[in-house]
């Protein structure tokens, strides 16, 4: 551990010491999330969002394993399958609805987290490396997320998965042998649905290996804090636990809160209709949209509709990539030293106008491809991008940053005349 | 250095203050977990359309004396036979006491209806399905069913009478919903 | 150089985005979108609501009856309800006997074996089965109703935009196109009106629908309770049914909902306190024991230095 003042593990219990002796897992989990991980003691509720998103994980797999073993990946029955486990198995309506808004809640959560690590800085050095671990995660999610859509083979799992298999075959020369590859056929049928159902069961083991990577990163420098000024003693940390493990089952129960009411109150507001009725190649639904955790990047694919030297499809498809491979140069794209948003008001501001574009293409990329929505498309991914390739780059170089607090202890005293005191507890009294 | 203060008397309290609430915190998180692991595991036991094949209900009316069928049942083989008054009183001549498993024809059957002899098909050595049922199939040596894997031989009430098998062919529940229906399970 | 980089790359998105969008709005201009004849006369779907609407909705068994009633006399011809089992209908508040007796007198039958020749046969449903098919393929399907297919009921509510108040709207919506007016008072255009085979319905997206109307008058299902069977009440019964076909583990889910929700709360309430009790110390009065002990944080601090790394 990077941390000279962090706890050591002394096991007590003669059982732990042997384990310990001979596979030091428990010292590792003590080191890592125990009370041998110092952590700074300012970490607002936005540092909760990496371990909901842990929490989702765990979700999904448990979910989706104890239903992999009532689902039938044979075009012909697969429809019938997810209705029989959502009618016939004990409970599986619940792990259906379930792993379905667990979903939905692992994008929020990891969206939210997301955003938190770009407002605060928390791609910059030496936190490069978590950043990237977490981007493949992201990639890793959305690949995991389409294929597990595609499973029920319904018609929106159908044409969608159309769709993005299609969009393959825009790139030029190699795109449609790679379409063809994908789908090992020509259009999404039992090859592809087998496929898809053996990658979406794999997918989510190579996350959590990558999520300990991420974790494992992070705790060589520490974890960040708001203000973005680094750990200068142990007045600045607090042990993981009990502070943070108390503070991440407070913030789980109201995260799972959320999950249940949507769960059981409104599992399919989130869903799409047209994804009851069973496939059918020979008829195209209205209006193909893909889930909303894809939506903003469905609005800049389509936002690109006039050929200039490529065609338009083409430039949908490498502006969509783009969007998100371009994140991973954040750490060179915004050279600023200070790393909190709290402390750059020019970027605080064009944060926002992020936020609210990306909110905006989300709109535009649930809506049917017509006017308004193109324009509206297209405005917001000129921001997108201009944001982070000529914004930020131009901005970290010339703003003026307001000064920084000398350390984290001396942000966190400034801060506390608010606090409460907690229930059957006199106030201590400030000195 | 940021400034502290400290209070023994109040460290001291609150370590004694911290256990309750965080006790019955995890211990509520902890049910909510154990709670959680049920529908977990109870999605494994037999879905409702598998329960419903429990129960099924067999036409008896075209089986003739001498006669057996094979249906099934929770996805195993049952014979249903109509005993000839020979086959019943072959059954009854035997000497219970000398029998691998002690039964009579008559604990085998319903009462009113003890020509009807419904076992499962299924050895109870290995599992094998034994032959007799049908048209001229091997009946064995005691006129009953005979099993070809490894040469257990049943007789008219379908009891063990030779080879490995350790018991007779298993009864499963049934009644008579009519004189010509039979609901097994 | 990274910048550089991004600084093209950007431009050249930001440039060909604002191509697409400067012809875009060039073509907004010259040719203003119109709002098209199924967006003017199209009516959004109303109802009076369900037993089963909202986070305590329960069904209303004596309704689900009368649905099933009507579903039986009025539908099931022609729609299929295949995700639905007969033993199901026990939720309905039938007998063990009742179902049986439904199941063995469905007219379709289930599709079989000939036992003596191998032929393919059908036999009578028993409550373990499905409702079958009525129509043994899609092929048939559309031989008899001309070419349209008659989408299967069970999930319908769910399989459609505005779920139960929609079939209920649409079910009793058919009007005259002729003499239709929209709340503009606009007439439908000629070439709106339906043609063959097809039936005008305001509540259908394309306004014109290839199902016949199929509830036409008052008492056309006589139901076994004695309610009077006006189109609007056979029309909201079936909506119902098929709102629990779609779902029949409503009430469960709400019920279950309701005591995870309650139990969740007050586990987070508990682990609030707990939170706030392990954080009373911690913000503002510093424990000065273990790392923060001032004589360990001296030790800290000499091997810090010892080590090079920085304070």
């Amino acid at each position: 551990m990077s941390f000279p003042w962090a706890e050591q593990y002394t096991p007590k219990h003669p059982l732990m010491q042997w384990i310990d002796q001979r596979l030091p897992l428990p010292r590792l989990v003590y080191n890592s999330v125990g009370s041998g991980y110092p952590v700074p003691r300012n970490l607002n509720y936005f540092w909760n969002f990496g371990v909901l998103a842990g929490l989702a994980l765990v979700i999904q797999i448990v979910t989706g394993i104890v239903m992999a073993m009532h689902y039938n990946s044979n075009a012909a029955t697969a429809f019938d399958s997810v209705e029989h486990v959502m009618r016939n198995v004990n409970s599986g309506w619940f792990l259906r609805y379930l792993h379905a808004n667990g979903a939905s809640f692992f994008f929020v959560v990891t969206y939210i987290h997301i955003f938190r690590g770009i407002y605060y800085g928390s791609y910059k050095a030496p936190r490069e490396m978590v950043w990237m671990l977490g981007l493949v995660i992201y990639l890793l999610m959305m690949a995991t997320a389409f294929m597990g859509y595609v499973l029920p083979w319904g018609q929106m799992s159908f044409w969608g998965a159309k769709v993005i298999t299609g969009l393959f075959g825009a790139l030029p020369l190699v795109g449609e042998p790679i379409q063809t590859w994908l789908l090992g056929g020509f259009a999404p049928d039992q090859a592809a649905l087998t496929r898809f159902f053996s990658l979406h069961y794999l997918l989510p083991f190579v996350i959590a290996g990558v999520v300990i990577l991420h974790i494992w990163a992070l705790h060589i420098p520490g974890s960040g804090n708001p203000t973005g000024v680094d750990v200068k003693g142990p007045q600045d940390t607090l042990p993981f636990h009990p502070y943070y493990t108390a503070k991440d089952g407070f913030g789980a129960g109201v995260a799972l809160i959320f999950l249940a009411i949507l769960v059981f109150f409104m599992p399919n507001a989130l869903g799409h209709a047209d994804n009851y009725i069973p496939a059918n190649p020979l008829s195209t639904p209205a209006h193909i949209v893909p889930e909303w955790y894809f939506w903003p990047l469905y609005a800049i694919l389509r936002a690109f509709t006039v050929d200039f030297i490529l065609p338009a499809k083409l430039w949908g498809v490498l502006a969509m990539f783009g969007a998100i491979l371009l994140l991973f140069f954040l750490p060179w794209l915004d050279k600023s030293p200070v790393r909190s948003g709290s402390y750059r008001p020019k970027f605080k501001i064009f944060f926002w106008i992020l936020i609210a574009d990306v909110l905006i293409l989300g709109y535009c990329g649930g809506s049917p491809a017509e006017e308004p929505y193109v324009i509206i498309s297209q405005l917001a991914t000129m921001y997108y991008f201009a944001f982070f390739l000529i914004i930020l780059p131009i901005l970290s170089m010339v703003e003026k940053t307001k000064p920084l607090p000398n350390s984290i202890s001396e942000s966190v005293l400034h801060g506390e005349k608010a606090e409460a005191a907690p229930i059957g507890v006199t106030p201590a009294a400030a000195q | 250095m940021a400034a502290v203060e400290t209070s023994e008397a109040q460290v001291e309290d609150g370590v004694r203050r911290r256990d309750f609430i965080n006790i019955a915190a995890v211990s509520f998180a902890g049910v909510g977990g154990a709670a959680l692991l049920f529908p977990l595991v109870n999605q494994m036991n037999p879905s409702a359309d598998v329960l419903a094949l429990a129960q099924i209900d067999v036409d008896i009316s075209a089986i003739e004396e001498g006669q057996a069928i094979k249906t099934i049942w929770r996805k195993q083989p049952v014979f249903i036979r109509n005993l000839t008054a020979a086959e019943i009183q072959e059954a009854n001549a035997v000497d219970v006491g000398s029998l691998r498993d002690p039964q009579t024809l008559a604990e085998r059957t319903q009462e009113g209806h003890t020509n009807w002899l419904i076992t499962l098909g299924v050895c109870t050595h290995l599992g094998c399905v034994p032959l007799g049922a049908a048209e001229g199939e091997n009946k064995g040596e005691f006129g009953g069913y005979f099993c070809p894997c490894h040469g257990s031989h049943y007789d008219t009430a379908a009891r063990i009478r030779k080879g490995p098998a350790p018991l007779n062919l298993e009864v499963p529940e049934y009644a008579f919903t009519t004189d010509t229906v039979v609901r097994i399970g | 150089m990274v910048r550089i980089l991004g600084f093209l790359v950007g431009l050249g998105f930001v440039g060909v985005a604002a191509w697409s969008l400067l012809w875009g709005v060039v073509a907004y201009i010259q040719e203003p979108p119109v709002e098209t004849v199924e967006h003017r006369f199209h009516l959004h779907p109303h109802s009076e609501g369900f037993a089963s609407d909202g986070p305590f909705g329960r069904f209303d068994r004596q309704q689900l009856q009368r649905g099933f009633q009507v579903y039986r006399e009025v539908c099931a011809a022609c729609h299929g309800l295949n995700q639905v089992a007969f033993r199901n209908l026990s939720e309905l508040g039938y007998t063990e006997a009742e179902v049986r007796a439904i199941a063995d007198q469905w007219p379709i039958q289930v599709p079989s074996i000939n036992p003596d020749t191998g032929e393919a046969a059908t036999r009578k449903a028993i409550p373990a089965d499905r409702f079958p098919h009525p129509y043994p393929n899609e092929t048939a399907a559309r031989a008899a109703n001309n070419n349209a297919l008659p989408p299967d009921l069970s999930l319908i509510v769910k399989a459609r935009e505005g779920g139960a108040p929609y079939i209920e709207s649409l079910l009793v919506g058919y009007t005259d196109a002729a003499t239709y007016r929209n709340e503009h008072g606009e007439a439908l255009p000629a070439e709106n009106r339906p043609g063959t085979g097809l039936y005008f319905n305001p509540y259908f997206a394309n306004l014109n629908i290839a199902m016949p109307p199929p509830i036409t008058a008052d008492g056309q299902v006589t139901y076994a309770d004695g309610t009077t069977a006006t189109r609007q009440q056979m029309a909201h019964d079936v909506a119902a049914f098929l709102v629990w076909s779609a779902e029949p583990n409503l009430e469960r889910r709400h019920q279950m909902g309701l005591a995870v929700v309650i139990f969740l709360l007050a586990a987070t309430i508990l682990a609030y306190l707990s939170y706030r009790n392990i954080w009373a110390n911690a913000k503002r009065a510093v424990r000065l024991t273990g790392p923060l002990d001032p004589e360990n944080m001296a030790k800290r601090e000499a091997a810090s230095r010892e080590a090079g790394v920085n304070p």
